[in-house]
């Protein structure tokens, strides 16, 4: 196999707890580990809920903050130890799309400078004729013409309008890889399809690859390729994101699955979920799995030690949880109940 | 595919009591270019025991209309014309004395964002007592009965009294609110976004406090929202608002299984699906501009079945069958069944 494209080995992320401070430590990402091939383009989701540690990862990636341990490696070069000609390659070829479309315009300038900054930042074009061209086929990649938006002011556009011209800031530079860190979020449900649509389409004809981070699990089921689940900042399962999300194994991503409301009026929730309280939540699970306090499956097992990724089927379908591991005893009748229940659900669907 | 429906049962339903019925609700908010119509003649009903959902994409004038509806707009907003009747008594023309006993007592707001607006220096009890004290006079053993009682009916433990908004999350915030809207019974309660913030498990046990709450206490309710998944799962009746328009109402299995008008089909094909995975529909979002509504059709921009005659009369909202109500030229009803003028085919 060739050297891939990025490499997240072992990476944790610890906040606070530092020499002289008081406040806990909070541990945003642990050991993660993530690869993303060179060839074919993919795109890979990081999902997960607010305070999972998926902004925290995007962050270490871009390198805005540094690694507690662990590498992060780009074309097999750690990032942190780059030298200046590497780190301005890794700046061109690893492009960013954020949340809001609102807050990365300055509102003072039109919006053709957020194009012209980069282009004489990277030197991407010798004469303004040459500067204009390029801009033009950026905004023609993403479905917009220069002359009906590049005189105007950022708030003389829509959400979505903006969010395909950050796509096609990033485009521009020809990247190889986007991280897009809530690109559809704050953007009307009508139009989001147009942006993921431009991430597919980026995606399969210009090779460029996407870690698309997100809470939505039905969007990253429509384009994503592979899926990591996290829970406060550990991975839960992993894999193809179709077999991930029609397969849940993991207790946590089989109930967030089973929350997401359904747009059907005859499908309505049936159960009701009720979560432990609040001190039960927040009570530290110093060692063991972080999930135990919510798990209906839990075992006494799940205290000792996290629980490492198990094989589902295949090389890349994993989770962790100890309902998984044979050798655990115990977890024959937990197995059990959980195929049974896959069983009465399939046969109700 | 022939629809045919019951009259009877049509029947069954209007004899339900009317909680709120708005007539032509109109607010302008002033600019320095004109006036933006933000609700541009808005009319719905809303009956005893119902939960209306009120969809549409941002800026289209949902939150202005339950602001409306509650006469809280704020200039540069003002109502324009309309009347909002509440138990048959016009809002709108009441003094400001009057409309604060309607207010809470008989129509309450969750808004957006409600559990940011806890006051972070008072504790939950304080809070939720100042909002029944300013509306009813009861003795303080009283208030603190009631006060546990809403906590025990939103799925609190009866500790989060004496509790601190910081020391909850956002679930918990998100219920004091609820249980701050239901304080004094009202009849109505209006739900601005109450889930937006809330990551998806939390979302649904609170949605299902919700729920459980308005049928214990036979209140109506209006949900304002734009997540489809969370209005099929939780309204009786949907209203789809597009550009300060309703374009379409109507229950909602029709409105997910046989929704008539463009824009709300549109709207309905855009869901990501979390059961099948299919192509993405894309859609070119233009809208006009608000000041200077096109005469006609206001989704006509952006239908793809737009005709001459959609470009010059403006569609009213008509019923074409009982409870299910469409502005758009393209249905007639002819002999009880809704026939597609374009082809002549019945829907």
């Amino acid at each position: 196999m060739s050297e891939p494209l990025l490499e997240i080995r072992n990476t944790t992320k610890i906040f606070g707890g530092g020499f002289l401070q008081s406040s806990p430590q909070t541990i945003a990402v642990q050991d993660f580990d993530l690869t993303i091939a060179k060839e074919p383009a993919t795109i890979t989701t990081i999902a997960g809920e607010s305070g999972s540690g998926k902004t925290t990862l995007a962050n270490l990636i871009l390198g805005f903050i540094s690694l507690t341990s662990g590498q992060i490696l780009y074309k097999g070069h750690d990032i942190a130890t780059m030298d200046e000609r590497q780190k301005h390659e890794y700046r061109r070829e690893v492009q960013a799309v954020f949340q809001d479309p609102y807050a990365v315009y300055n509102p003072f300038y039109r919006v053709k400078h957020i194009f012209d900054l980069v282009i004489k930042h990277f030197k991407l074009a010798e004469n303004k004729q040459e500067a204009r061209e390029l801009i033009e086929h950026a905004l023609n990649v993403v479905g917009m013409r220069g002359e009906e938006v590049l005189e105007k002011y950022p708030h003389q556009l829509s959400g979505g309008q903006r969010q395909r011209m950050m796509v096609a800031r990033a485009y521009m530079l020809r990247p190889r890889l986007i991280v897009a860190d809530e690109p559809v979020s704050m953007v009307d449900a009508s139009l989001r399809a147009m942006i993921l649509d431009i991430m597919l389409r980026l995606r399969d004809e210009e090779n460029i690859s996407f870690l698309y981070i997100t809470h939505d699990l039905s969007t990253s089921y429509q384009i994503g390729d592979k899926i990591h689940i996290l829970y406060q900042g550990l991975v839960t399962e992993k894999g193809d994101t179709s077999k991930v999300i029609e397969h849940p194994h993991h207790p946590y991503v089989q109930e967030l699955i089973d929350s997401i409301p359904v747009p059907d009026p005859n499908e309505k929730w049936d159960t009701t979920i009720s979560l432990p309280s609040e001190e039960e939540l927040r009570a530290h699970v110093e060692s063991g799995c972080r999930f135990y306090p919510r798990c209906p499956h839990r075992m006494d097992h799940c205290l000792t030690k996290y629980p490492p990724l198990y094989r589902i089927d295949g090389l890349d379908h994993q989770a962790a949880c100890y309902l998984y591991d044979e050798g655990v005893v115990g977890t024959d009748q937990e197995l059990d109940v959980i195929e049974k229940e896959k069983v009465t659900s399939e046969l109700a669907t | 595919m022939t629809l045919t429906w019951d009259m009877q049962d049509a029947k069954s339903t209007d004899d339900r009591d009317v909680v709120l019925e708005v007539k032509d609700l109109r607010v302008h908010y002033a600019t320095p270019l004109g006036d933006v119509i933000a609700c541009n003649g808005i009319s719905f009903k809303v009956y005893e025991g119902e939960t209306v959902g009120l969809v549409g994409e941002s800026g289209c004038g949902k939150t202005t209309t339950a602001m409306g509806v509650l006469r809280l707009v704020q200039p540069p907003g003002r109502i324009v014309e309309g009347e909002v009747l509440l138990d048959g008594v016009d809002v709108l023309s009441l003094n400001e004395e009057e409309l604060r006993r309607v207010r809470w007592n008989q129509i309450s707001l969750i808004p957006q964002g409600a559990m940011n607006s806890l006051n972070p220096v008072m504790r939950v009890k304080d809070q939720i007592g100042d909002a029944i004290q300013t509306h009813e006079s009861r003795a303080r053993e009283a208030v603190k009965e009631r006060i546990l009682e809403l906590l025990n009916l939103v799925g609190l433990p009866a500790r989060v009294y004496n509790m601190y908004p910081h020391e909850l999350s956002g679930g918990m915030k998100q219920r004091v609110c609820i249980a701050m809207a239901i304080a004094l019974n009202p009849s109505l309660v209006i739900a601005d976004e109450f889930t937006s913030a809330l990551d998806v498990i939390v979302q649904r046990v609170v949605a299902q406090t919700m729920l459980d709450v308005k049928d214990r206490l036979g209140m109506s309710m209006i949900l304002i929202g734009h997540d489809m998944g969370l209005q099929a799962q939780l309204v009786d009746r949907i209203a789809v608002m597009y550009a300060g328009n309703i374009v379409e109402i109507a229950p909602v299995e029709d409105i997910f299984e046989e929704s008539l008008h463009p824009y709300t089909q549109l709207l309905i094909e855009s869901i990501p699906s979390i059961k099948e995975r299919k192509p993405l529909k894309v859609t070119e979002g233009l809208t006009h501009d608000l000041r200077n509504p096109p005469p006609g059709c206001i989704f006509q921009f952006r239908c793809p079945y737009v005709m001459e005659h959609c470009r010059e009369v403006e569609p009213p909202l008509r019923e074409l069958k009982p409870l299910h109500e469409v502005a758009c030229h393209l249905f007639e009803e002819q002999d009880g069944k809704i026939v597609d003028i374009s082809d002549e085919s019945v829907v």
